[in-house]
């Protein structure tokens, strides 16, 4: 494929986009593992809502 | 802090009623059992359309103007719809916040905030590229461009004010009314190009006189877009799924430090 003489300018457009994209995924995915291992902390330690207690389902 | 929360509640006027289905979806632990089972579907739904999106974009035909530089409007376009599209749904978020105090609504708000200011970075940073070998300029102060950036500081603002109030109910009001201040620049966006002189070229896809676009080029950048939006619903939903659990772990560290205190 040719893309011409500003190929420069459209590889870097899409490159930039797939880190924007990639770092939200991440940031999303991180975030989730980070709360889940929280929860799971403060449960090894007894804290746990009432509802959890009174149905042992997982979050 | 939970029970200076519940007195702020108590002291200002009761939330209005909402219709019956959406009281039931306003229940943190009933959403997070409709989203689990949705969230894999919309991954796979938003790869397929990205991967389709994609491959129409490097068969489209070069633009007669522009050549190949027309492969960045297949990035910039849908961005910048997103970014728009984001701070409105942001806005419907904040009447929640403000007038049912949804117990969704302020989640909501809060996980779109970062996804609006990628999209819309994005736009920025994708559009500055296309400028250079077109207007022969990365920048320009004309009113589209400067309204956009608005929208980009307005999200940083918003993010900003999220972490900086520690109390969630308050920071959540502050969010919100500065979503509703801020919603006033969309339709400035929108309409910037036709009040306002601008190097930025005016809507060539939503006008009365329907799309200027050939359907060749067209129709990859409706793909790439329904691609964008399914992202963007699916990191939402993921994103307001890790602040339910976040506002959980704070709840129970809470109730770890009353019971410490005792």
């Amino acid at each position: 494929m040719n893309l011409g003489p500003h190929a420069a300018f459209i590889v870097t457009a899409y490159a930039a986009a797939a880190v924007v994209i990639g770092a939200l995924i991440a940031w999303v995915l991180l975030d989730h593992r980070a709360q889940l291992r929280k929860l799971a902390n403060l449960d090894a330690r007894g804290v746990s809502r009432r509802s959890d207690r009174a149905t042992p389902a997982s979050p | 802090m939970m029970a200076k929360n519940h007195r702020l509640h108590a002291e200002t006027p009761g939330p209005k009623k909402l219709p019956m289905a959406i009281t039931d979806l306003a229940n943190p632990s009933r959403f997070l059992t409709v989203v689990r089972p949705i969230l894999p579907w919309l991954t796979a739904a938003a790869a397929l359309m990205l991967a389709l999106g994609l491959s129409q974009v490097f068969a489209a035909p070069d633009d007669y103007q522009q050549g190949a530089t027309v492969k960045i409007m297949f990035l910039h376009v849908p961005s910048a719809w997103l970014g728009m599209f984001c701070w409105a749904l942001m806005s419907v978020a904040a009447l929640g916040t403000l007038v049912w105090r949804h117990p969704l609504a302020d989640v909501a708000g809060k996980a779109a905030a970062p996804i609006g200011a990628a999209f819309t970075l994005l736009c920025l940073i994708t559009g500055a590229l296309w400028g250079r070998p077109m207007w022969g300029t990365y920048w320009v102060w004309d009113a589209r461009l400067t309204s956009v950036l608005i929208l980009f500081l307005l999200y940083l603002g918003v993010i900003a004010l999220w972490r900086t109030v520690e109390d969630p109910s308050r920071a959540a009001r502050a969010a919100a009314i500065l979503t509703l201040v801020g919603a006033v620049n969309l339709p400035i966006i929108k309409f910037s190009v036709d009040w306002w002189n601008t190097l930025h070229q005016p809507a060539s896809v939503f006008r009365l006189a329907g799309p200027a676009i050939h359907p060749a080029i067209l129709t990859p950048l409706i793909v790439v877009a329904i691609s964008f939006m399914l992202l963007f619903v699916t990191l939402h939903l993921a994103a307001m799924r890790n602040e339910i659990l976040r506002r959980r772990v704070r709840t129970l560290q809470l109730m770890q430090a009353e019971r410490a205190a005792e």
